[in-house]
């Protein structure tokens, strides 16, 4: 699948930008590759040589600091030059280290948890007024689900049935200090979302048929909004970031990018 | 001012199909007027503050006019981040409205004492507060924020209010309003929001007497340049506030003197004393102990 090519890609990019500027987050960037190289190969009704289209598609990055991933993806279509990438985290650079509406193609800035969703339920109420046909889709982390305006957000779109809105849910299972089942469990998700009136589906958040299939059926119960339970890895793509709390922190260096590259290439070549 | 406010948005809705109205589950026989005549421009997002200014956000980065409505402290500190990162950052078209600015909810408790709003406020950057003291200027403010979309706080007061101007008048941020014209030179009371009442009432009374009374009811951070020129023509300007003084309205004039500190002695502050926090009592009773006293006239 084309989305295969342009993921590592997205990964390439991402570990190269975080190892430059010397940032963090690398891990929840990489857990959301394969979701963000899907979303903009067949899911997402957008014109790089348009970004405001009014017609188009509305991708929110609620998990802010995850931004190198769609800053790369919004590279790779065209919406601004690859070349520019180097400039990420700099002095006076348009691509700063929280997702920022100053980028053509972003619609929103987050860094604080918990907006990129009412946020995206406003959109999408509006959508519906206006009588529009674009969708609001919003990324999100499973951290991020901590915070109860999620929650506020899930209710209000299931009572306006808000089925123009799509939730996607990066679950990782790891946030800041240690495990979300050690922090603040979410266990049973699904049902919880089922119980606050979305639409729910749960895939593996790196197999790219499955999460097209998932995308491009929406809404799979109208008047329903639905929320995609995207099971991932944390640091997916380099071996020796998956799965570690640490990787959330540290940035690469130049001997781990390079061994990380390599790895790269050798999975997905 | 509540009513004017009303009357005015729905006016003002007939001529706008952008404008809209949110709600956080108040306003019983207050918004019906607007709610009935424009059902789909009128929402009650529940008791959500955070969801609904985020929501507000959301539909004005679509093209709507969004007013956010609710009482005393609930459309600020409840959502307070959604309106620095979501509604300032962003510079969208969301008027803040609290009803019962000040000390108007007086006998429910300190949940509903206002007095901290200013300061809360008037630290975002891109933020204008619309303050009126009469329902006037309630018109005038709502007839300013239309023609002129951006990030706003329009703090009401509750009902009752009399009227200090003749006509609805012309506003402009930074620009005080004449308000009475006292026959002691140089000297002034000079007031924001629904304090313009006690400031009107106190140029009658023996502390004041003479005093000319003036009001803004538009000012913010970028309004601050304005102060000077206005401050110089006057030897003595008393201001009043139904706020706590540590970052309300006086307390932002004097920083607008930071290049002029020989001024500073020209400008003194009436505010709300800290020990009404956590008294119980009416409006009048509590503005009275914390320091804006009724004048017996």
């Amino acid at each position: 699948m084309i989305s295969q090519h342009f993921a590592k890609n997205i990964r390439k990019y991402a570990l190269e930008m975080v190892t430059r500027s010397r940032a963090s987050h690398i891990a929840s960037a990489l857990s959301i590759a394969d979701i963000v190289a899907v979303l903009y190969s067949y899911v997402l009704r957008i014109d790089a040589t348009h970004p405001k289209m009014p017609d188009r598609d509305r991708f929110i990055l609620s998990k802010g600091h995850s931004c190198v991933a769609v800053y790369a993806a919004l590279a790779e279509k065209g919406f601004f030059p690859v070349s520019e990438l180097k400039t990420y985290g700099q002095d006076n650079s348009i691509l700063m280290n929280h997702i920022s509406h100053k980028v053509p193609g972003v619609e929103f800035s987050t860094g604080s948890l918990g907006h990129g969703l009412p946020f995206g339920v406003g959109k999408a109420l509006a959508a519906k007024k206006l009588k529009a046909t674009w969708r609001v889709y919003v990324l999100l982390s499973d951290g991020e689900m901590d915070e109860g305006s999620n929650w506020e957000a899930l209710m209000f779109a299931a009572h306006h049935r808000l089925d123009n809105l799509i939730a996607i849910i990066d679950y990782n299972k790891l946030q800041s200090m240690t495990t979300v089942e050690k922090t603040l469990g979410l266990e049973p998700l699904a049902e919880k979302l089922r119980a606050f009136g979305s639409s729910v589906h749960e895939v593996n958040g790196h197999d790219h048929e499955q999460l097209k299939q998932t995308l491009s059926s929406v809404p799979w119960d109208n008047g329903k909004p639905s929320v995609v339970i995207a099971h991932t890895v944390k640091g997916k793509g380099v071996n020796f970031m998956e799965n570690r709390v640490e990787w959330h922190y540290r940035s690469p260096n130049s001997e781990q990018l390079a061994e990380a590259l390599r790895e790269l290439e050798e999975r997905y070549a | 001012m509540r009513n004017a406010f009303i009357d005015e948005m729905v006016q003002q809705a007939s001529l706008n199909d952008r404008i809209l109205l949110i709600v956080g589950d108040l306003g019983y026989s207050v918004v019906e007027p607007f709610a009935d005549r424009f059902p789909d421009r009128f929402i009650n997002a529940g008791v959500a503050e955070q969801n609904m200014m985020s929501l507000a956000a959301g539909m004005a980065s679509e093209g709507y006019q969004v007013f956010v409505y609710s009482i005393a402290n609930f459309p600020t500190f409840r959502c307070a981040e959604q309106i620095r990162n979501d509604v300032d950052y962003h510079r969208l078209p969301v008027t803040v409205v609290s009803v019962g600015g000040g000390l108007a909810y007086g006998n429910l408790g300190y949940s509903h004492h206002a007095i901290q709003d200013y300061g809360l406020m008037r630290l975002m950057p891109n933020m204008l507060i619309a303050a009126p003291g009469d329902p006037l200027e309630v018109r005038a403010c709502l007839r300013y924020l239309i023609s002129n979309p951006q990030p706003s706080y329009l703090r009401l007061g509750k009902a009752g209010e009399s009227c200090f101007h003749s006509e609805v008048p012309d506003i402009e941020p930074g620009k005080w309003l004449s308000v009475h014209k006292g026959i002691r030179k140089g000297r002034t009371l000079l007031t924001t929001g629904a304090a313009l009442a006690l400031a009107r009432q106190w140029a009658f009374s023996p502390d004041y007497t003479g005093y000319s009374v003036h009001s803004m009811p538009l000012w913010g951070m970028t309004a601050k340049h304005l102060q000077l020129e206005q401050i110089m023509a006057w030897d003595s300007i008393v201001t009043v506030e139904d706020h706590l003084a540590d970052c309300g309205f006086g307390s932002w004039l004097r920083e607008s003197l930071e290049s002029a500190v020989n001024m500073l002695s020209r400008v003194s502050v009436l505010a709300i004393d800290r020990r009404v926090c956590g008294m119980v009592g009416d409006q009048k009773t509590l503005n009275s102990l914390g320091g804006l006293p009724i004048c017996d006239l």
